[in-house]
């Protein structure tokens, strides 16, 4: 039996009840509110849409390594096969974005069932290796795979029609949907965070042991976390998808992997407004070193690097402390 | 000539001799990170960027300095095996009093910085590197072709393999590490200098995957990328035997590259998976792995 705990994720400890939500988060939340819905008229839309997906995935990795405690080190694997997922619905299907993304999101939802039930059985530096290569296995699946279109991708996937109605070729509207499908995966993870399930799994993050003995049942709390969290990171792959329209081999490499650790890393692992901040920081990075090539690669690995050493709670966790809150 | 199931022997062979080759580089890279596991308690993510490191060592004597491959096999090792060094005592050895999972995260890092630097310096289209003339050409050996380069690179990682095996398991700092590996504190009461051997042991392991790396110099071309995929690949080597012993790593490292080398001449398609796949009925029949101890 494992007997460390995972003090990977932050020991803040929150003094949020299950009820209410605190005056600060709900000021925040607002804050965000509002800022999101002037950006589209601020930023370049497509752009706000890009950190809003990603925002989203880190926000559910999030979920499992700051608050469940494993390191998956292939969620990848849900957000790219989420995305091939929606892109062939939506192109050879034919199905609405909305029924798109839902089908990508039970794709991922199966996928982390799979994955997370054998993953689950090795803790810690095993557990990240073994979701490591699962999500290589869901590589190679995705490069032979017929449907996929390999190398090419799945490319020129219609925007369609909201409900059948709406017109997302406009790229305004489709902001407010993925506005929408963003707040609605966030506020979705805030409560699951501070429920009595998310109490639990803080539980088993900071003493396994402990928490058996206590008579829950571990691996069941671990596995619906997993799935959870696939399933969420599914909705941002599918959403890019639509958004971009464009599904490709970069969504299920093991960078993107990577990437997303990179996010929730430096946003602060274990709070609420970290990975969306890490994430927004990561892409607009990404945006603007796109034309040095391969000097972005160095900059993240600068970061992990960086961030390992010398500020483990991130960005946000720092914040957080210095406010004496948790964030 | 006989027939295997329809299949002609030089054919299945041809494919067991790649498997083997993929073995070996299986064996001496897992046996690295098990040796590096085992008293670091770390994942050394940079284990695939140091494997492409001893290839490039080889490529930049040869192409700065004209020094041939067979002098590279004995001066890259060390050198990469230096460099490790220096990440130990620079880097890696502020995380020890952390958990595990952060030496994973800045090993990572520290691979995207050497791999990043590499494709920006040198491409990603690959550089070859011309064998030495000793290992062109093969023998026939009646049932199958041969290569010499081939032979040699199975013949050199077995050597190395079992040499790593001696060391640790009959010599006297071998003793030292192991009784270090099951509890420190009470090794460096004996006056030990254990931050000097965990320093060492990490240096010795990155050696290791720097000699994988001037061995696959010659057959595969030198490329900043090539050890990425690799090491994922090994990982899952590492979860299938486990990482409690060396034998057990070196078994499982040839034994999964002979049956990835079955699998493309029975069913290519899954090839590339079947790793994977093994992992996966491991799992679930043996969570600890086949030479692993529960953990």
């Amino acid at each position: 039996m494992v007997t460390d705990t995972n003090p990977i994720a932050m020991t803040a400890v929150t003094s949020v009840g299950a009820a209410g939500m605190p005056r600060h988060h709900l000021a925040i939340f607002a804050a965000l509110f509002v800022f999101l819905i002037a950006a589209p008229f601020l930023l370049y839309p497509i752009f706000v849409m890009k950190v809003l997906c990603f925002a989203l995935f880190a926000c559910a990795f999030n979920l499992l390594l700051g608050y469940g405690g494993l390191l998956s080190f292939g969620h990848a694997a849900y957000f790219g096969m989420a995305s091939y997922v929606s892109a062939h619905a939506a192109k050879v299907w034919g199905l609405t974005p909305e029924l798109a993304i839902i089908a990508g999101t039970l794709v991922a939802a199966v996928l982390g069932l799979a994955i997370g039930s054998l993953a689950i059985r090795r803790h810690g530096i095993y557990f990240a290796m073994v979701t490591l290569a699962f999500a290589q296995m869901v590589y190679f699946f995705s490069l032979q795979a017929a449907f996929t279109g390999g190398e090419d991708g799945i490319q020129a996937v219609p925007r369609g029609y909201l409900f059948g109605l709406i017109d997302l070729r406009s790229n305004e509207l489709l902001y407010f949907f993925v506005l929408a499908i963003f707040f609605a995966g966030i506020l979705l993870i805030y409560r699951i965070i501070h429920s009595p399930f998310g109490q639990v799994l803080k539980a088993i993050r900071e003493n396994e042991p402990r928490a058996i003995s206590l008579g829950y049942r571990v691996n069941r709390y671990k596995l619906t976390v997993f799935v959870l969290s696939a399933a969420l990171a599914g909705v941002a792959g599918a959403t890019k998808a639509i958004v971009f329209q464009l599904a490709s081999l970069t969504d299920v490499y093991w960078t993107m992997s990577g990437e997303v650790v990179l996010m929730t890393l430096l946003g602060g692992m274990g709070t609420v407004f970290g990975p969306i901040v890490g994430a927004a920081v990561i892409v607009t990075m990404q945006n603007y070193l796109a034309t040095f090539g391969d000097w972005v690669t160095i900059a993240q690995g600068t970061i992990f690097v960086v961030a390992v050493l010398l500020f483990r709670e991130g960005v946000v966790g720092i914040l957080a402390k210095w406010i004496g809150k948790p964030l | 000539m006989f027939e295997l199931l329809g299949i002609p022997p030089q054919v299945l062979f041809g494919q067991l001799l790649l498997g083997l080759i993929n073995g070996s580089f299986y064996a001496v890279l897992s046996l690295g990170l098990a040796v590096i596991f085992g008293l670091l308690n770390i994942i050394n993510f940079t284990h695939g960027a140091q494997y492409m490191l001893g290839a490039f060592g080889a490529w930049m004597l040869l192409n700065y300095l004209g020094v041939s491959y067979w002098w590279a096999v004995f001066i890259v090792p060390p050198i990469v095996g230096l460099t490790g060094i220096v990440l130990e005592r620079v880097l890696i050895r502020r995380l020890y009093h952390l958990d595990h999972l952060y030496g994973l995260l800045l090993t990572f890092g520290l691979a995207l910085i050497i791999v990043g630097f590499f494709r920006q310096f040198f491409g990603v289209s690959g550089l070859p590197y011309p064998p030495p003339p000793l290992l062109t050409g093969g023998h026939n050996l009646g049932f199958m072709y041969l290569p010499n380069s081939r032979a040699w690179v199975i013949v050199a990682s077995l050597i190395v393999c079992l040499a790593t095996w001696f060391i640790i398991e009959k010599t006297r700092l071998g003793a030292y590490l192991r009784a270090a590996t099951e509890n420190p504190t009470m090794v460096g009461a004996f006056g030990i200098n254990v931050p000097l051997l965990v320093t060492l042991t990490y240096g010795f392991g990155v050696a290791l995957a720097g000699f994988a790396g001037v061995l696959a110099a010659p057959i595969y071309a030198v490329n900043p990328n090539m050890g990425a995929d690799l090491i994922i690949v090994v990982f899952a080597v590492v979860v299938i035997g486990g990482m409690g012993s060396i034998l057990g790593s070196i078994l499982t490292g040839f034994g999964l590259g002979l049956i990835e080398g079955l699998t493309r001449v029975f069913y290519p398609e899954g090839s590339a998976v079947v790793i994977f796949v093994i992992m996966a009925l491991v799992l679930l029949v043996k969570p600890a792995g086949l030479f692993g101890r529960s953990a």
